[in-house]
């Protein structure tokens, strides 16, 4: 039984492989990325070989002590878990529970990040090839400490299927993910700083943390390198009785989820409030733009980057405090223009085969682009303007104010044009509905490149008037060229955006039915 | 929409008069130029579709008259929602066209869409909307005058035993409950045909009875509905007219009298489409 599992699991692998020509080079892309990774933490691991024994110690256990914790707590907050081996499709298999457990906990060392944890792992045994006792202790340890990331992350993600399947969880989880990750930049330096500050509490800190469950594991071979048996046996059981710990949790949490599937309904709700549709023209673009703005706040994969816009200011002060030059900040307005326009881009895309709604409805081209630039206009507008002036209250150059302000309304503008060009005709790999924004799209990933990388391409093209306006300025010192961008940005904007929203209209009236048939391929 | 003909779904109608009424609902119509065939609501014409390497659909033909309620039946991948989807103007077809009240749906296709209600099979809804909000977008998405749509949209929730999740998202609703609401979204604005994909599947029986409560009243007073279904029992009760497709063909079309010829629809169904060896192997499942 435990063999089946584990050949179902190594099926299940190969044949994501088979799906399509892009899909392949999709995971290829992947599967290089994190082998390129695997490889220099393994390189790294076997370079510490020559390393003080200390140095090695600390950082084996403060790494595999990281890497439990990121067992722990990635697959929760990423929506990510790897569910290929769902234990609610065994249900009705009466698979005997130590077998499923078993199967299900090698299971988990086939796929990418089980693989890359058990290599790693293993390369500390050559961290330790300094001794016998060593060698075998890191071995002992890596063993059990691989096993320890795989069980705990199934008792995480069991003990909170329930939770983690209620959709309000998945769209406050999935955008929470997001803001450490967009602050990846201070948040390092920030580390970097306190590690520099601390050296040398480190080593202790490793050796408080080698005996808890975290560490326990990862410090056998350093312990038995220096010599201290008594220790190295104290945490052998320790880490021993962490891992059957967890199974034993592991076994409790399936046999109760077997019997009491996810129950992921809410209470039932009179309706009577009709919301944005009350408030926008009820005319078909009204209706359009009013859809279109109850999915920006709801649906956490266009909320995503409404998320990101405002963590902008946050990264700009900070590279500009590390700098002591804050003429950076300047630049948020025609940035913030840029990804609030190409947000839309994929618009249709996101919509998923819901648009055979539009379709059906035999909805004008042109009132669906419009509704859906308007609603993202009335988002943006407001915080490019934000982000335009507020940064010369700071900054004080007031002679660069209506130069920038004029490049990010014209940036704005021409970029909704085009975006409401680029999805009429081109479906975009994004995630689906309900999905997080952040799972691996399916689909065309070659294609998605391509389209972004030529539009963003043209979308510097139009913006060329705007940018030499920009480099005369720069370059005379004199203000004119911005009073003219001030002027003229908007103007030409304004203009693209029409002509942007027309021809998107007349591709999506001719070719409405080809673009559904794209967006049915991915459901 | 000009004519409001949303009042036939509060009087629940028990009987069905399919043929009497056909020449009271086609005012005007019939002296359209473009109409060759005023009495079919849909008229399919040679309608084929190649998909790779393999054909879905293989020129099928049908004529829905107007008044009809017609059912279309065929086992699993015989090209029913293919069929449908063209006839629609939601997937071009390779060869053929589709004529709703004589309009050429891909000569014409927004004119045609407007006398069209879709029920498509197997896509997604906009999902983060409430139900109420969902059918009044429907509703103002065909251009219809927003208090015309309110009390539509009341009206049809209450019709669908929708009101009491009418506040609740769509996508925290059950399966049937969600074809209901994507119904209620193809009703709104009172079209003259509805086409609907598999309008039954995972619906409760109550629900399901009201569906055909609605439909028998909209087809007595003059609207035409095709629907697809491999419930052949349900079509039988229900149906005026049927078609049995398979393997991307019409193998039999008329009322369903003509059709079964004296069998029940399963059996001829059976008979037509072949597979109906019951009885032979499986001897294994009987000895425990």
């Amino acid at each position: 039984m435990v063999a089946h599992l584990l050949s179902l699991k190594w099926r299940l692998l190969l044949n994501g492989f088979k799906r399509s020509p892009a899909q392949l080079i999709g995971m290829a892309i992947g599967l290089l990325y994190a082998l390129g990774i695997v490889v220099l933490l393994i390189g790294a691991l076997i370079v510490l070989r020559w390393a003080d024994a200390e140095i090695a110690h600390t950082v084996v256990v403060l790494g595999g002590a990281a890497a439990l914790l990121g067992w722990a707590v990635v697959p929760l907050l990423a929506s990510a878990a790897d569910m290929t081996l769902d234990p609610a499709r065994f249900t009705t298999s009466a698979i005997p529970p130590r077998q499923l457990l078993t199967g299900l906990a090698l299971a988990g060392f086939i796929g990418i990040p089980g693989l890359a944890t058990a290599l790693t792992a293993l390369a500390t045994v050559g961290t330790w090839w300094r001794s016998f006792p060593a060698v075998a202790g890191a071995l002992l340890g890596a063993i059990l400490g691989a096993l320890t990331c795989i069980v705990l992350s199934k008792v995480v993600t069991t003990a909170t299927a329930g939770l983690a399947s209620s959709r309000r969880f998945k769209d406050v989880s999935s955008l929470v993910f997001f803001i450490p990750l967009m602050l990846m930049g201070p948040i390092i330096v920030g580390i970097v700083d306190g590690v520099r500050g601390t050296a040398d509490y480190l080593p202790a800190l490793a050796r408080t943390v080698s005996w808890t469950p975290l560490g326990a594991a990862w410090s056998l071979g350093g312990d038995l390198e220096a010599g201290d048996v008594a220790s190295a046996g104290l945490k052998l059981l320790i880490a021993v009785a962490t891992v059957s710990g967890l199974l034993l949790c592991w076994q409790v949490l399936l046999q109760h989820a077997l019997v009491t599937p996810p129950y992921a309904g809410g209470s039932a709700k009179k309706g009577g409030k009709r919301g944005l549709f009350d408030v926008l023209p009820g005319t078909p673009a009204g209706a359009v733009a009013a859809r279109a703005l109850i999915y920006w706040m709801k649906d956490p994969r266009y909320a995503g980057s409404l998320v990101v816009v405002p963590l902008f200011p946050v990264i700009f002060f900070f590279s500009g405090s590390q700098s002591g030059d804050y003429g950076m900040l300047m630049l948020l307005g025609p940035l913030t223009a840029f990804v609030m326009a190409w947000s839309i881009c994929a618009d249709v895309s996101y919509d998923n085969t819901a648009f055979a709604l539009h379709l059906a409805s035999g909805v004008r081209g042109v009132d669906d682009r419009l509704g859906r630039a308007i609603a993202c206009l009335s988002i943006s507008l407001p915080l490019v303007l934000l982000f335009s002036i507020g940064p010369f209250f700071f900054t004080g150059a007031w002679a660069w104010a209506p130069n920038l302000i004029g490049l990010s309304l014209g940036t704005l503008f021409t970029g909704l044009g085009l975006s409401s060009v680029i999805s009429a005709r081109y479906n975009i790999a994004v995630p689906l509905p309900g999905d997080s924004p952040f799972k691996k799209p399916p689909g065309n990933v070659a294609q998605t490149l391509a389209v972004q990388m030529i539009g963003m391409g043209v979308l510097v093209l139009l913006l060329l008037p705007q940018l030499a306006l920009m480099g005369a300025q720069l370059f005379t010192g004199s203000v004119v060229p911005g009073w003219i961008n001030l002027v003229v940005g908007p103007l030409v904007g304004i203009a693209l955006f029409i002509v942007g929203v027309r021809l998107g209209g007349k591709w999506l009236d001719a070719r409405g039915p080809e673009m559904f048939a794209q967006l049915s391929v991915n459901r | 929409m000009t004519e409001p003909r949303h009042e036939p779904l509060s009087q629940p109608s028990h009987t069905r008069q399919p043929a009497p009424q056909q020449s009271a609902v086609e005012p005007g119509l019939s002296a359209d130029p473009h109409t060759d065939l005023p009495a079919s609501a849909l008229s399919i014409r040679g309608l084929a579709k190649r998909f790779g390497g393999k054909i879905a659909v293989d020129g099928v033909s049908l004529e829905v008259p107007v008044g009809s309620f017609y059912g279309m039946v065929g086992p699993n991948g015989a090209g029913k929602t293919t069929t449908l989807s063209m006839a629609t103007g939601l997937l071009r077809p390779d060869f053929g066209t589709a004529l709703v009240h004589g309009v050429d749906v891909w000569a014409r296709p927004l004119e045609a869409k407007k006398l069209m209600g879709v029920l498509p099979d197997g896509v997604r809804l906009f999902d983060r909307l409430t139900g109420e909000q969902l059918v009044t977008y429907a509703g103002l998405l065909r251009g219809m005058d927003r208090d015309v749509v309110r009390p539509r949209v009341s009206e049809l929730l209450a019709a669908l035993d929708l009101e009491a999740d009418a506040g609740s998202l769509v996508v925290d609703y059950s399966a049937g409950m969600t074809k209901k609401i994507a119904l209620a979204s193809a009703l709104i604005h009172a079209p003259r045909l509805l086409v609907l994909d598999e309008p039954f599947e995972s619906v409760d029986p109550v629900s399901a009875a009201n569906i055909r409560g609605i439909l028998e009243s909209y087809v007595s007073s003059g609207g035409t509905v095709i629907v697809s279904s491999h419930v052949m029992d349900l079509v039988q009760r229900m149906c005026s007219h049927v078609a049995v497709v398979a393997a991307g063909r019409v193998l039999a079309a008329g009322s369903v009298d003509e059709v079964r010829n004296g069998s029940t629809l399963e059996e001829r169904f059976v008979q037509l489409v072949g597979g109906g060896h019951r009885t032979e192997g499986l001897e294994w499942l009987r000895t425990f």
